[in-house]
């Protein structure tokens, strides 16, 4: 079983740094760590593999900087090795440019199984997983919490605002896993130390076969125009309680329809 | 005068490239730029541990005095911190460095949880490790280094303390070969949920160590109740009432005082660092109290005193650090000493006490309850302060190198 689990580098959400006042988007030229909301999908693919007895879990990436500390984290968990796509031409690439760009690496690596975390902490486009399936034309599902393989196919667990579906899907395709279904396990001494000979593979944009116009600034078809403020919550009502608030209050959440 | 403005205006051009970095407050010197990556890396795995399993809880073990050891034992068994800095026989064959970030690491969450991992790893399996026959080795580390068995030391004796020498359990081999042993330990650490202890006792060839399983007829570890710092940790007493052992129980590898004082030099390492942690966590509780405790109309934090109080702590805990991972860099180079030991042992733990006191006024009122982390550490420290070498003997070891003048034997 191989199951290629496509992970993102994020600045540290407890130190996140700030917007590129030119170019709106988050900076990115700090330490980067891996998106805790794709150590859920590290797991469980790490969780199949160890199920079907065989196999093993291969990391792909997209950084700019070549920074590799959160891949690190994740082959500390158990992944045996990763294509880090890595090339300054990539800054400023968009969501499609980037599913393209991991597409083209995973479609090499023959995997049964692709898995993708639902969106980014940090760009939350929350699109990336679907793209990659649709440039591959290999069936997508979303918001896995939980995958089974069954021979040539996986059954799927899909959260709903309701409960689940249950989905049954054939291999390959690309699942997408929401955060926080399963326990993430935490990287092991050995693991820290085995994580250091496991080979990264960088490859350029070029080593894709895609040329300088058709990533980074140059190659997105997005433009972020505005950013602005979220709207200053507006102050609620203030119910003076004169003895008989409480009713005010029934009526006020009646109206809701919450009672 | 002409050369001064030149080297101010030297001093200006300078100042744009060489412009440091703001002060961390909860790492004012960077002392994380002396870390290795895979080092960074072991310590903030086993801190986000603490953060998700331990400190969540531990405030409630402390106050019921349990300690939900199978749990623990099999997580950082997981974690590979179990005899972590031993190699083979499943051990992960760490640096003391990273040893030494775990225990960081582990005691800011609680000095139990450090206490249990320096007393499996250091004090239970080390003795095997240096010491025992290959099958003592290949019964007991495996299933140490992965927390499914536990285990204890047994040195320290109800009128034995810092005199470990005097001690009188004593092991007498019949003419069969097999080993009786009688006597009664105290103080020990995991003692009540230990599967093997390593006992220490006089014999006719001197002081020797033994592995006794403690399902051994005649083996009892009574659990010591009424303690007011150590809670979420296991302290007993080891009672020997002629405990029959096979001849082979006997580790092979040393007959005299230096083992057992090896492995509390391998423990003491640990506590150097662990304490630093405690500390470390009273001061960050302290800052961010002072940050969000508003009185007179602003948090707290704007007053001098208070400035004063969280600068003091602040630059104890850095400086101890600075020690902590000096001794494990000289460690790891094969040339730390035991005296230089009793110099982090010391000075680290005689100042994480001096901060949990600060950081408990400066919490007021809500500086007494286990709501806050503080007064939990300033009350195990008192324990830190005087196990694994008081603080008195390690004045005298640093006495002794300084002077050659052994002042307690």
């Amino acid at each position: 079983m191989k199951v290629v689990v496509c992970v993102k580098q994020i600045p540290d959400p407890a130190d996140p740094g700030a917007l590129d006042p030119e170019t709106r988007t988050l900076k990115r030229d700090v330490k980067l760590i891996l998106d805790e909301s794709d150590s859920y999908g590290v797991e469980m693919a790490l969780q199949l593999v160890d199920a079907a007895g065989e196999g093993e879990v291969i990391l792909v990436s997209m950084a700019p900087n070549g920074e590799r500390s959160g891949l690190a984290t994740a082959l500390a968990m158990g992944a045996a090795s990763a294509i880090l796509i890595s090339d300054p031409e990539l800054v400023g690439s968009d969501a499609l440019t980037t599913a393209k760009l991991l597409a083209t690496a995973v479609k090499d690596q023959g995997a049964d199984l692709i898995i993708a975390g639902s969106e980014s902490s940090d760009g939350y486009t929350g699109v990336v997983p679907e793209q990659i399936a649709g440039v591959l034309d290999l069936p997508s599902v979303t918001a896995a919490k939980s995958i089974e393989v069954d021979g040539s196919s996986i059954k799927v667990q899909r959260q709903t605002d309701g409960g689940y579906d249950d989905v049954t899907c054939p291999l390959p395709a690309v699942v997408s896993v929401t955060a926080g279904v399963v326990e993430p396990r935490y990287p092991s001494f050995k693991g820290i130390m085995a994580a250091k000979n496991k080979p990264v593979e960088e490859k350029s944009a070029a080593d894709l076969g895609f040329d300088a116009s058709q990533v980074g600034w140059a190659g997105a078809g997005q433009e972020i125009i505005e950013v602005t403020d979220a709207p200053k919550r507006q102050a609620g009502e203030v119910i003076e309680d004169d003895g008989e608030a409480f009713t005010k209050i029934v009526a006020y959440l009646e109206n809701m329809k919450v009672i | 005068m002409q050369g001064m403005e030149i080297s101010s205006r030297n001093l200006e051009a300078m100042s744009e490239p060489l412009r440091p970095k703001q002060e961390n407050p909860r790492d004012f010197l960077d002392t994380d730029g002396l870390l290795a990556e895979d080092e960074v890396m072991l310590r903030d795995t086993v801190r986000r541990y603490v953060g998700d399993k331990i400190l969540p809880y531990v405030g409630e073990w402390f106050d019921s005095g349990e300690f939900p050891h199978k749990e623990v034992s099999k997580a950082v068994g997981d974690l590979g911190l179990l005899g972590m800095h031993l190699d083979g026989y499943g051990c992960a064959g760490s640096s003391a460095m990273m040893y030494g970030l775990a225990c960081m690491e582990l005691e800011a969450g609680d000095s139990g949880l450090r206490s249990f991992v320096s007393v499996q790893g250091s004090l239970a399996m080390f003795p095997i490790w240096a010491y025992g026959s290959e099958e003592h080795k290949q019964e007991w580390l495996p299933a140490m280094a992965a927390g499914d068995a536990i285990g204890c030391f047994g040195l320290t004796e109800p009128d034995s303390g810092s005199d470990p020498s005097s001690m009188r359990t004593n092991a007498k081999q019949d003419p069969g070969g097999d080993w009786v042993l009688n006597g009664a330990k105290m103080w020990i650490t995991n003692g009540s949920i230990a599967d093997v202890a390593v006992v220490w006792a006089r014999t006719d060839d001197g002081i020797r160590g033994f592995v006794v399983p403690t399902d051994t007829p005649g083996f009892s570890a009574p659990k010591i109740e009424r303690k007011v710092s150590l809670r979420a940790s296991v302290t007993s007493e080891l009672i020997m009432e002629d405990v029959r052992l096979p001849s082979e129980a006997v580790l092979p590898g040393v007959a005299s005082m230096r083992g057992p004082l090896s492995c509390l030099n391998e423990a003491r390492f640990g506590i150097a660092f662990g304490a630093t942690g405690a500390a470390r966590a009273c001061y960050e509780a302290a800052l961010d109290y002072a940050n969000s405790r508003e009185q007179f109309g602003g948090p707290i934090s704007r007053f001098q005193l208070t400035q004063q109080r969280l600068v003091d702590m602040m630059i104890q805990v850095q400086r101890g650090t600075l020690v902590a991972y000096h001794l494990g860099r000289l460690k790891d180079a094969g040339t730390l000493g035991p005296a230089q030991v009793s110099f982090g042992k010391k000075d680290n733990v005689a100042m994480s006490l001096r901060v949990a006191r600060e950081a408990r006024g400066l919490l007021g009122a809500n500086g007494i309850t286990t709501e806050y982390p503080v007064i939990r550490h300033m009350n195990n420290l008192e324990s830190v302060y005087t196990y694994e070498g008081t603080n008195e003997i390690h004045t005298l070891m640093m006495g002794q190198a300084l002077t050659g003048h052994a002042a307690f034997s």
